[in-house]
């Protein structure tokens, strides 16, 4: 029976201050065939938390596609999935959220979530290589009353990524942005990281072989992270009185010599498992570690390094302190782990053992802690299948009304289209990636701004293009088919560059899961990407779900983010979507269509959030993509690029604005009855805009019709306008201005029109 | 012809350094940890960018005391080709090897992308492989880049012929709006007046393969390979 001197007396109010329902405390005392301490209450809350237990959630997240030839470690096995690449190479990679630090402190917050996510990918035994992000805020243009917050929060959490990346030498390639009202106060924050490894090079986060010794390395243990959890510890010590701040503070230095000292050690053959010490610490890593390897473990409290003396076993077991990491090392081998990280100046203390009793046991100066069955405690968190209801305040405008919209719009189209490329969340974002290094690591073939980030890893002679996308008005509007589009979008970025894709990371953004609406998106969400998946042959390897993402205004528009990783076989095949010819052929691969809902035109100019979401068919985005890859295979593209956000106009615009040189193009969008505005901003599905040399039409054709997909040649690269024919009516505008409007809008917004720093357009 | 890169703790392109120069025939790249304390054996020395100590104090204010810095300044007085790149750059001017500072960028964010730079002196030994007034262009990252002398100096610098780099635009021209970060009269790269330590802020070891967008580094490496070569630097 652990002792219990310091720890305060478990009454009902503190059990359900800790998150934990009267059911879920009755399951702990049955696990434990007694009464928690005030330690082991901690450590179960923390474990059975959303975040770490996935309790809400966990029954959803079954229904993605999870296996697949190539997946070499499963979803939810291990900190990361790991996919083979070929030639005995894999890759790890992950999606992490850190939205609620993000929104209290943004640049710590969003560093932290990237140190959090790197070590995910170090902890497997990969080098990682790159990061992308997917971030939301609410706007930073118009006249909402929060546009200062929104700007700052988006500043902070631009600096705070670029801070992390770019002290710790891991380029940032890529990303998405949007900005929207509803993430006013609950900014979302998705970091992603990818990394390489050999098979046989292979990190596991057991604590395998009873009797070999467990070793914490890295940063000391402070009292930082604990946020709310703390509160009841406070008046146990004198010392620990003074506040500290909730959100934990990044060191991406110490976080560069912990990465280089662990790889290092994984070279050596001294180690038995490896598991880093993210959410819930030194709790999480112990229980889940000794879950995995079959085994019990235990650690002495007293040895653990600290920041600071007088911290209680409920703050050393509950502190999210970064940069640290769990190793069980092999027996006889603690030598060599002293060495390494002495050498790297890491600080590093042997502090327990892998027992056989299948029992998390932690010792205090010779006091017993905490005596807990690692499995149950990893493993048998309670799993809820929440209550779901369709929202009713659907929308019934439809059809109608959208048409209407578009037939009244067309004296405004010419304008129509520079406000659009001007919002910002389809603007260029070089204010936000001239801030990180991409180019650190000297892989970045495709730097950012094109449709997919794309990274030669030279040593494995491999060609990675990544992506991260979800369009969350689409899945507020209809989460399932949200769902789909975003898994379908991400594919079509990356086979526009070039690549094959290979597998899926997802991030979960939902609101608080007791409210039946919610749980309906979230659903509906998790049906549609799994339903994706399933059609692309793309497994879920791994992700992260978080949810609670609600301020006072209101919930968040849903957003499953999609990273999806892809191959690109030889380096002749990488593609960007800009034009590179004067006189070369457009060709619409797909059709022009008819949907205008859910277009972020409707909402940047009509200010309406209104469905039907265009439909995606997912047999034919595959025939799309398929034919566009064979194209780029057989040598002929020039440019392919996704048409998505802001419809065919944008994607038109996007493709002049080739960072070398500006382009024009003169087109014709022959589209029968269609109005204007929606043949010019609908964004219907499974479109990619590619540009050839004349040479090449008939071959291009030939091989479109073999895919049996639909196609209409548009017009020419040249000159110094965009000139767009819409049966019979004439848009045009002149290159440079469109670029203005689109290269400057974030630097506008952010700095003011006086922006005095150059930001250099070509 | 051998190459000691150096690592510091927090050094991040010396992987980067060590594949460039290794892509180059006749050329050998070593990593020399920066608790070593000798560098003999070695032809030249690079100095790589990064966060060396996290660059929490002034850049490169730590980076000076690590123990290798001995040698460093040993070799580097001896007239033995030292090459500092962006974080290099900074350590080799905190080390006092190089005149001025380098200061928080102008616009006070961190900046990366691609720039273009005129060779303002074509017979040092760093350079002497590209034409007079041509223009190399090599990626910038950093966020204090911005090089400051005070004007005794820069007199110094400009009558002596020091200033190898100067930011330019696309036509060659010196002109503010080719400044990535405030670097005073657009200088980009400097030599010490022995002219056997560069320093510079842009990254040659980034430049190092066209598909990545220039080759321009190379040209560095490979001019200090000549200089070794034909013995016009110290001996190692």
């Amino acid at each position: 029976m652990p002792d219990t001197i310091v720890d305060l007396t478990v009454t009902p109010e503190l059990v359900a201050e800790h998150g934990l329902t009267p059911e879920e405390y009755e399951r702990i005392k049955k696990i434990l065939g007694r009464e928690p301490n005030f330690t082991e209450l901690g450590i179960f809350s923390v474990m059975w938390s959303e975040h770490c237990s996935y309790k809400n959630s966990r029954k959803e997240l079954k229904k993605f596609p999870t296996t697949g030839p190539n997946i070499l470690v499963r979803a939810g096995e291990e900190n990361a999935g790991v996919v083979d690449i070929g030639d005995g190479w894999a890759i790890a990679f992950k999606i992490e959220s850190h939205n609620h630090p993000s929104a209290i402190e943004p640049f710590q917050g969003a560093a932290t979530g990237v140190g959090g996510i790197i070590r995910d990918i170090f902890t497997m035994g990969a080098r990682p290589e790159f990061c992308l992000n997917s971030l939301r805020f609410g706007p930073i243009t118009g006249d909402s009353p929060n546009l200062k917050t929104n700007r700052r929060l988006f500043a902070g959490v631009v600096s705070g990524i670029a801070h992390y990346g770019n002290c710790i030498g891991i380029p940032t390639v890529g990303g998405e942005i949007y900005f929207d009202e509803s993430f006013e106060g609950n900014p979302l924050v998705n970091v992603f990281c990818l990394g390489v490894l050999r098979h046989d090079q292979l990190a596991r986060g057991a604590a395998r072989g009873v009797g070999n010794p467990v070793f914490y390395v890295g940063a000391e243990t402070g009292r930082d992270g604990l946020a709310g959890a703390a509160f009841a510890s406070r008046e146990l010590t004198e010392e620990s009185k003074e506040d500290r701040p909730a959100v934990q503070v990044g060191d991406p230095f110490k976080e560069k010599l912990l990465l280089e000292a662990c790889l290092e050690l994984l070279q050596r053959d001294a180690v038995a498992g490896i598991q880093d010490m993210g959410a819930a610490g030194l709790t999480c890593s112990t229980c889940e570690t000794a879950s995995r390897g079959g085994t019990g473990i235990e650690i002495d409290l007293a040895k653990v390094p600290k920041r600071e003396p007088g911290m209680t076993p409920y703050e050393i077991m509950l502190s999210e302190s970064q940069e640290r990491m769990l190793i069980i090392a092999k027996r006889g081998q603690e030598d060599v782990v002293r060495e390494i990280f002495e050498k790297w100046d890491v600080p590093c203390a042997e502090i327990g053992r892998v027992t056989d009793d299948g029992i998390m046991r932690v010792r205090n100066n010779g006091s017993i802690a905490a005596e807990i069955p690692a499995k149950p405690l990893a493993d048998e968190a309670p799993l809820y299948s929440r209550e779901v209801r369709k929202p009713t305040t659907e929308n019934t405008e439809g059809a109608e009304l959208l048409k209407k919209i578009s037939v009244s719009s067309v004296s405004s189209v010419v304008n129509s289209l520079r406000q659009t490329l001007g919002d910002p969340t389809i603007a260029s974002k070089n204010w936000v990636y001239r801030q990180y290094d991409h180019t650190v690591r000297t892989g970045t073939l495709v730097r950012p701004g094109s449709d997919a980030a794309v990274f030669e890893v030279k040593y494995a002679n491999k060609i990675l293009a990544a992506t991260t996308d979800c369009n969350s008005l689409y899945c507020a509007l209809d989460p399932r088919e949200g769902g789909k589009i975003a898994v379908a979008e991400a594919a079509r970025n990356l086979t526009c560059s070039g690549a094959k894709p290979l597998a899926v990371t997802d991030n979960l953004n939902f609101g608080n899961p007791y409210k039946p609406e919610n749980f309906w998106q979230l659903r509906e969400a998790v049906e549609g990407v799994a339903e994706a998946c399933r059609a692309f042959g793309t497994p879920v390897t791994g992700g992260n779900v978080s949810l609670y993402n609600e301020s006072p205004a209101g919930v968040v528009d849903p957003t499953p983010t999609v990273g999806m990783v892809g191959l690109i076989d030889k380096v002749e095949h990488v593609t960007t979507q800009w034009f590179k010819d004067e006189g070369d052929a457009i060709i619409l691969v797909g059709e022009i269509g008819n949907e205008l809902g859910g277009s972020r035109y409707l909402k940047v100019c009509h200010g309406k959030k209104i469905g039907p979401v265009p439909h995606v068919d997912l047999a034919r985005e595959i025939e799309v993509q398929n034919a566009t890859r064979e194209l780029i295979r057989a040598g002929v593209i020039k440019s392919a690029h996704d048409c998505s956000e802001g419809g065919l106009a944008v994607a038109l615009a996007e493709s002049c604005f080739n960072p070398q040189k500006l382009f024009g193009a003169e087109v014709d969008l022959a589209a029968g009855e269609t109005p204007a505005a929606t043949v010019l901003f609908g964004e219907a599905q499974s479109r990619i805009v590619i540009s050839i040399a004349r040479d090449n039409l008939e071959k291009t054709m030939s091989i479109l019709r073999e895919h049996k997909v639909p196609f209409q040649q548009l017009g020419q690269v040249g000159g110094d306008t965009l000139r767009i024919r819409v049966n019979d009516q004439k848009f045009s505008w002149p290159i440079v201005d469109l670029h203005d409007d689109w290269w400057n809008a974030i630097a506008r917004a952010v700095e003011g029109d006086a922006s005095a720093e150059r930001i250099p357009s070509l | 012809m051998k190459f000691a890169v150096i690592r510091f703790p927090g050094s991040n392109c010396d992987q980067d350094c060590f594949s460039a120069i290794n892509s180059i025939d006749g050329a050998q790249a070593d990593y020399v940890w920066h608790k070593e304390t000798s560098l003999r054996g070695y032809d030249a020395i690079v100095l790589p960018g990064g966060f060396a100590y996290g660059d929490y104090l002034r850049c490169g204010a730590i980076a000076r005391f690590s123990p290798i810095m001995k040698a460093v300044i040993a070799d580097a007085r001896a007239g033995k080709l030292v090459l500092g790149t962006c974080n290099g750059f900074q350590v080799l001017c905190e080390a006092g090897l190089l005149p001025g500072a380098l200061v928080r960028n102008r616009g006070l964010r961190f900046v990366c992308d691609m720039v273009t730079m005129r060779v303002e002196v074509a017979d040092s030994p760093f350079t002497h492989g590209c034409a007079q007034g041509s223009l190399l262009r090599m990626p910038v990252a950093h966020g204090e880049g911005c090089y400051f002398a005070d004007p005794e100096t820069l007199r110094q610098l400009n009558e002596d012929r020091q200033v190898i780099l100067r930011y330019a635009n696309d036509r060659g021209e010196i002109v503010p709006d080719a400044n990535p970060n405030g670097s005073i009269e657009n200088i980009a790269g400097i030599v010490n007046r022995e002219r056997n330590v560069f320093g510079l802020m842009p990254h040659p070891d980034r430049a190092a393969d066209a598909r990545l967008g220039s080759a321009d580094g190379l040209k560095i490496f490979r001019s200090m390979m000549e200089t070794i070569a034909s013995g016009r630097a110290a001996a190692a």
